[in-house]
């Protein structure tokens, strides 16, 4: 299990390649991959992320380890960033790692579910005209009950 | 004991971190005794739910004890993902 929360871009390709190598126990690997969407008007240019040091990497692991006691997992990794990111730039991926695939989908929704509305990190959208916080919505918090 | 807000939070109270000297006995006397403080505070705290609140970098509510408590955070619902 991994968790990883910096400033710094990741290589995506090769996060996916090395999670779980030489385990031949998994016969699934899932990974999801967060991307910063532009706003419908086009104008997003900057997408800042805040987080509480310390707590995030606590409530990160704690989800990921409930994660490991629901599903039968050979593997976890969580990699989210924080700073300033573009249009485009990648946020966060998750890779989920087990013997079948109904365990890596599952635990890597449970995980996006998880980490969207319990993991300290706050997005604020900032454009030509403005800065603006994004709101939590509703349904990622409903999104929880379903677990 | 340390008191750190993010966020909007931070911005509307003007500062991300401060030390409180405080006899609060849960989170909300806490909230009360900064509201009493200036305008900031108040404005900051008017909707408490808007507001979520950890312990010791655990998620918390608003009529938990403070007793040994080191850190308390006040922020914004989480937007992560």
């Amino acid at each position: 299990m991994r968790i990883a929360v910096q400033q710094e871009a990741f290589d995506l390709g090769a996060e996916a390649n090395a999670f779980a190598s030489g385990d031949d126990a998994n016969g699934a690997i899932v990974t999801f991959t967060g991307v910063v969407r532009d706003l419908a008007s086009g104008d997003l240019d900057v997408m800042e992320i805040e987080h509480y040091p310390g707590m995030t990497e606590r409530a990160l692991t704690k989800i990921a380890q409930e994660a490991k006691e629901r599903w039968s997992l050979g593997d976890v990794l969580v990699i989210h960033r924080h700073g300033q990111l573009a249009p485009g730039d990648r946020i966060m991926m998750v890779a989920t790692a087990a013997p079948h695939r109904k365990d890596a989908f599952e635990a890597a929704e449970y995980l996006m579910d998880y980490l969207k509305s319990r993991a300290p990190f706050w997005k604020k959208e900032i454009t030509r005209s403005g800065a603006e916080w994004v709101a939590a919505k509703d349904e990622d918090e409903d999104a929880l009950t379903r677990w | 004991m340390d008191v750190l807000y993010f966020a909007w939070v931070r911005e509307r109270i003007g500062l991300p971190k401060e030390k409180v000297e405080t006899q609060a006995v849960t989170v909300n006397d806490l909230v009360a005794e900064l509201s009493a403080r200036e305008e900031r505070y108040a404005a900051a705290f008017a909707d408490l739910s808007a507001l979520r609140v950890a312990l010791d970098q655990e998620l918390s509510d608003f009529d938990a004890s403070l007793s040994g408590v080191r850190e308390v955070a006040f922020f914004p619902p989480m937007t992560g993902g």
